[in-house]
């Protein structure tokens, strides 16, 4: 064991493996704190949305006020600034993600769950996965295989002799890379930040188990990170919603 | 310097060499990007200072540039922790 103080730093297992509490023998219906978390966070997302769209005044105000800013903030931030006036007819699905993973990051600095569901690569696995999969299949839908292929393996503008060079490293770009660091990007941002809080955590409480005054810098910082945590969080749910929008506006429309 | 190593068991010299695997592997790996970042958000601040009307699709393509090399120093950040020994 890693002793910091007489103060156990736990492995790192212990930190993201919650032990299941029902189902506990299946293998793949075990429910733990993490599954829970997720179904907590799809009830809330799905219940604000729902409520908000019940009272449709033409001047919002409370939750549906709060919901309008919401798609406005996607829309004009995300859609119209990627996809132009055309893409608007993705707002619910890009809504839905940066709002579902928005949700699931801010758990890291909720107390009493204090364990971001993005810091296991399940649920970003997940959502890479099905980003992909539509962009392709919106690609291949707008563009016809051929012309998607080649719009995205190999750009225009190159000389002739380097695209030996330059289309096997965009093929595996464009249909290995891009989903795969979509997904890594969200997972490790949220990994670095649940660890470094615990870190801070574990310091604060052996300095202050030892020496009272020790305890006021680290404690001092951890509010900080806190509140750094939580612009982290917002932050990787609109980048992954405007990677997403990059992408898929990209497959319809090849800009170049 | 060897009966340094000889002293120890053996597991001992692979945790050690494991761990300074570890740091180089996330150190060589944020060098790229801390300045790649740097580059960004400065020619950023630059093109929002001559022409503010500019700021919102600048300050977007920003936040997606960043995003983009980040995602490197997070390789070698999960490639640390992936490292067994």
């Amino acid at each position: 064991m890693h002793h910091v103080l007489a103060l156990d730093f736990p492995p790192v297992a212990h930190l993201i493996r919650w032990p299941n509490f029902l189902f506990k023998d299946s293998k793949y219906f075990a429910v733990n704190k993490v599954v829970l978390e997720m179904w907590l966070a799809v009830i809330l997302v799905g219940a604000f949305y729902f409520i908000a769209a019940r009272r449709r005044a033409l001047v919002p105000t409370g939750v549906q006020n709060v919901a309008e800013m919401a798609i406005e903030f996607v829309q004009n931030g995300i859609i119209l600034q990627t996809m132009g006036p055309e893409g608007l007819g993705w707002t619910p699905f890009m809504l839905m993600l940066f709002s579902f993973i928005f949700v699931l990051n801010v758990f890291e600095i909720i107390p009493f769950l204090q364990m971001p569901v993005t810091a296991r690569m399940a649920l970003p696995m997940f959502m890479a996965l099905l980003v992909w999969v539509l962009y392709n299949i919106f690609g291949i839908a707008k563009q016809g295989p051929w012309h998607y292929l080649k719009n995205s393996v190999a750009p225009p503008g190159v000389p002739k002799a380097m695209y030996l060079l330059v289309v096997p490293i965009e093929f595996v770009t464009h249909f290995f890379v891009k989903p795969f660091a979509l997904a890594l990007r969200v997972f490790a941002n949220l990994l670095a930040g649940h660890l470094i809080l615990i870190t801070f955590a574990v310091l604060a409480t052996a300095l202050f188990t030892s020496t009272k005054i020790g305890a006021v810098l680290p404690g001092a910082l951890l509010i900080a990170l806190t509140g750094f945590e939580l612009l982290v969080s917002f932050l990787q749910a609109y980048i992954f919603t405007i990677l997403t929008a990059v992408f898929v506006g990209g497959a319809m429309h090849p800009e170049h | 310097m060897h009966h340094l190593l000889a002293t120890q068991d053996a597991g001992e010299l692979l945790k050690g060499l494991t761990a300074v695997g570890r740091g180089v592997v996330y150190g060589g790996a944020a060098i790229g990007p801390g300045i790649g970042i740097g580059l960004v958000v400065g020619n950023a601040i630059t093109a929002m200072a001559r022409q503010p009307e500019s700021a919102g699709m600048v300050r977007t393509t920003m936040f997606l540039g960043i995003a983009f090399t980040e995602a490197l120093a997070l390789f070698g950040f999960v490639l640390a922790f992936i490292i067994s020994g």
